[in-house]
């Protein structure tokens, strides 16, 4: 695989996952979130896991997406701390 | 308290990346795991399962008892959510709002006066505004179908290509959420009530654990599809690829069934009256 490729991909994953523990928007957060997922996905992926990829793009950047979002919905946007 | 806590964050991820360093590295050869295990599947899957997927057989047949207990374990999960979240005394809304739709008012129903009965003329909205979303139900209503079709062939094809209960699972559930949240909570529940979402939830553990039973009811030890020969009437090794799919299908009914529950809980906050 590209070297160049993955090391992009890396640096997102890092990227959204402190950006998801960070932000203080929790909707954002849940974005990032998917976005992190779908960025692991692509990981996945390009290590030849295909199942693994395929569980983690429908699991994480589809369904746990949706849950956090109806979540945030009916609880607060805003974090506390 | 927070840079005690960083403190202990840190000292605890260093300590996990000065243990991935004995780690054997990335696709060698020598490690334990390719030594005996994987060369024992890779090798023998197609002869003893018929399955070209080594993954799937792998999942489904060798180390079966794991996903029927990943199954048991989602399903707990939509079993925990109705315990947290339902509510099941009926709290009556202070107001209701009701669409009347010829004309497009709104009407805002008060506490205790008689609303309109749903039919063509009047329905019911939620109380945060809903629009007139023609975009997005059509093109919800043309992805649907598409979808799930999708799903029951990740299902199906399991045995050939990347995909199996879990994945298409969520497909399936997905494709009604979708259904949920472009039109309201209320048409899905028309679709799929919560009754049919709990029993589903539990009719894909029995098959799973049932298949299991019925190997042993045939005289062999439990998950071993190759007694399902005679049920099926073909040689064992068939059996075996036939009893992946049957649990494979048990797995994404009750995927399915906890993934629509937990978004019917968390949408409308266990009152399964008005949400997202």
């Amino acid at each position: 695989m590209i070297w160049q490729i993955e090391l992009v991909v890396l640096l997102m994953v890092v990227i959204c996952g402190i950006g998801a523990i960070m932000v203080k928007d929790l909707l954002g957060a849940a974005i990032l979130f998917g976005a992190y997922s779908f960025m692991m996905c692509l990981l996945w992926a390009i290590m030849g896991a295909v199942d693994v990829a395929f569980t983690e793009a429908s699991v994480g950047a589809g369904i746990s997406t949706v849950l956090f979002v109806a979540a945030v919905f009916r609880t607060s946007r805003r974090t506390k701390d | 308290m927070k840079t005690r806590a960083l403190i202990i964050v840190f000292l605890f991820g260093g300590l996990l990346i000065y243990c991935t360093l004995d780690f054997p590295t990335w696709g060698d050869p020598l490690a334990p795991a390719s030594k005996h295990v994987s060369p024992r599947y890779i090798e023998r899957t197609v002869e003893e399962t018929s399955v070209p997927n080594t993954v799937t057989a792998v999942l489904a047949d060798y180390r079966s008892y794991d996903t029927m207990f990943e199954t048991i374990v989602i399903f707990s999960a939509g079993v925990a959510c109705l315990f947290l979240l339902r509510i099941f005394r009926r709290i009556e809304p202070e107001t209701q709002l009701y669409r009347h739709i010829p004309s497009g008012i709104t009407l805002r129903i008060a506490k205790g006066v008689k609303p309109p009965r749903e039919s063509r003329e009047f329905e019911r909205i939620d109380l945060m505004w809903v629009p007139h979303d023609l975009i997005v139900q059509t093109i919800a209503r043309l992805i649907v179908p598409f979808s799930q079709i999708f799903a029951l062939y990740v299902i199906a094809h399991g045995h050939y290509s990347p995909g199996g209960g879990f994945q298409g699972g969520v497909i399936l559930g997905a494709s009604i959420i979708l259904f949920a949240i472009s039109h309201n909570l209320r048409s899905s529940f028309t679709r799929i009530s919560e009754k049919l979402a709990v029993i589903l939830c539990g009719l894909g553990v029995f098959i799973y654990a049932g298949t299991g039973a019925l190997s042993i009811i045939l005289g062999s030890n439990y998950l071993d599809y190759g007694a399902l020969s005679r049920v099926f009437g073909v040689d064992a090794v068939t059996a075996r690829s036939h009893g992946i799919l049957i649990v494979e299908i048990g797995v994404g009914i009750c995927v399915m069934a906890v993934m629509v529950h937990l978004y019917y809980n968390l949408a409308s906050a266990g009152r399964h009256d008005e949400g997202l």
